[in-house]
């Protein structure tokens, strides 16, 4: 089962409870901590396919846990580069390492001034502490 | 209904103290779950789980005319029954759609207990009680007892009680507290439900944690009942719902009179034109309550099954796409998802 509450320092959260990591011109995004807990164990994450885009604020995915069902929705903008394949064959990978083994897509940035616009650490925190 | 108005079983404390997280069920403010719904599904197929099955409601039945008022309104026969056995069986009304399934415990010749789903205590035991004839009387005791399901291959033996069929009862005692200890469940497994005086539950419920069965919440009670294709009322049978379509006629008695029955002869009799169907995905997809399936039909209950590891569920198919092998696409969120009937029940232990 998933590991202690967490949420790393270096990533940029969206309030829909995405992070994305950025490196350079490209981004890894995926759900935090709060998110799969809330959701419980993943059985299924409907990917979108590689070379599509992704816009900022909008779903390019579902999560979905034997119970429930939920968007991801996307912190940035971008082209799809990569899928994390281990996220679909093992969902339960999500929950596992939320910001590592089961990280969700890898983008390149259309807009990088976006990243402005998310949350760091501390402000993310705030929105989980409202929940 | 906002939370203050729900409802909560004598053991709501520890619930809350064992970690569980709340939600509102049929007025209740029930577990879903303590540590999740997979290890607690897997507990109970490999070992134990213990279920709060508090909620549901327990209605007595008695008089001397008791049995002639219930085999009037009860699809299975009951004279089929002696003192200290049980039957899965319908409260059917007059169009022959069901009002509640329920489990009746013959007590004696004069009194049996119906133990019907929370969600429809309020229904069925209405629907009873204005049927109610001289020398009969119904009466809704579900406040007076707590009902724990403590089910899976270790449960019986846990417990220190003998073997018995399923489908019998008998009273006794389990860790000092005097129980009926009933020989049926919801998951497929071994297993007893254990009706105590609501005072009791407490003190059982911590009996049974102590000896290290896991507590299991009501996703797995749902996981576990759809692998081994137990209808849900509200979901895959409904007052609008026949016993016939939904693979429910063995627990229609149609030699005998009863509310609905004329018709439930019908469909039998013309074959029905939808039926309720299991099935299994052949595509990566969880298919949900009242998702379309093309040609005709609606998921009725879907999930992750945790022991096949692939999405399941059962739904109404037309009669001409309910063959076990038959391909079906089933429309998720828009996604066309490929799945095949199956036959029933979608999980079959292995003989060990």
């Amino acid at each position: 089962m998933a590991g202690a509450e967490s949420y790393p320092e270096d990533l940029k959260y969206h309030p829909e409870h995405d992070w994305a990591r950025i490196e350079g011109d490209e981004a890894v995004l995926g759900i935090t901590w709060w998110a799969q807990d809330a959701l419980g164990e993943l059985v299924h994450f409907e990917a979108p396919a590689a070379g599509g885009s992704v816009v900022k604020d909008e779903a390019y995915g579902e999560v979905e846990s034997v119970k429930a069902v939920s968007d991801v929705v996307a912190p940035l903008s971008g082209e799809i580069l990569e899928v994390n394949e281990k996220a679909i064959e093992e969902p339960e990978s999500i929950n596992d390492d939320p910001y590592g083994e089961g990280w969700l897509v890898r983008i390149r940035l259309t807009d990088p001034t976006e990243v402005n616009d998310l949350l760091d650490v501390v402000a993310y925190q705030a929105v989980v502490a409202e929940q | 209904m906002s939370d203050d108005a729900l409802r909560r079983t004598p053991l709501h404390d520890r619930h809350v103290a064992l970690g569980a997280r709340m939600v509102p069920f049929a007025g209740w403010e029930m577990p879903v779950q303590y540590e999740g719904v997979i290890p607690e599904h897997l507990a109970v197929r490999r070992d134990r789980g213990v279920f709060d099955v508090s909620h549901m409601g327990q209605i007595h039945v008695e008089g001397p005319t008791q049995e002639e008022l219930l085999q009037g309104l009860l699809s299975n026969d009951l004279a089929r029954l002696g003192d200290g056995e049980a039957q899965y069986t319908l409260l059917t009304n007059d169009d022959g759609g069901i009002v509640d399934d329920l489990i009746a415990y013959r007590i004696g010749p004069f009194h049996t207990l119906l133990v019907v789903n929370a969600g429809n205590r309020d229904a069925a035991y209405g629907w009873l009680k204005e049927r109610e004839i001289r020398g009969s009387e119904v009466r809704d005791a579900s406040d007076e007892y707590g009902l724990l399901a403590v089910q899976g291959p270790t449960a019986i033996a846990a417990l220190g009680l003998p073997d018995a069929p399923a489908f019998t009862h008998a009273m006794g005692e389990v860790d000092g507290v005097e129980v009926m200890i009933c020989r049926t469940g919801y998951t497929g497994e071994a297993g007893v439900e254990l009706m105590c005086a609501v005072e009791d539950t407490v003190e059982l419920w911590d009996a049974i944690i102590a000896n290290g069965t896991t507590p299991c919440g009501l996703g797995a009670r749902d996981t576990l009942r759809l692998e081994v294709c137990y209808p849900l009322h509200g979901n895959d049978i409904t007052g609008d719902t026949d016993a016939i379509s939904a693979g429910l006629g063995w627990t229609c008695a149609l030699d005998k009179e009863f509310s609905g029955v004329a018709e439930l002869r019908r469909v039998k009799e013309k074959g029905p034109a939808t039926k309720l169907v299991a099935f299994v995905m052949d595509e990566k997809a969880v298919p949900r309550q009242g998702m379309p399936i093309a040609g005709g039909g609606e998921v009725t209950s879907g999930t992750h099954s945790p022991m096949l590891d692939v999405g399941i569920g059962m739904g109404y198919v037309p009669a001409a796409a309910s063959a076990p092998g038959t391909e079906l696409v089933i429309d998720v969120r828009g996604r066309p998802k490929r799945a095949h009937v199956v036959k029933k029940p979608i999980y079959v232990k292995e003989e060990s």
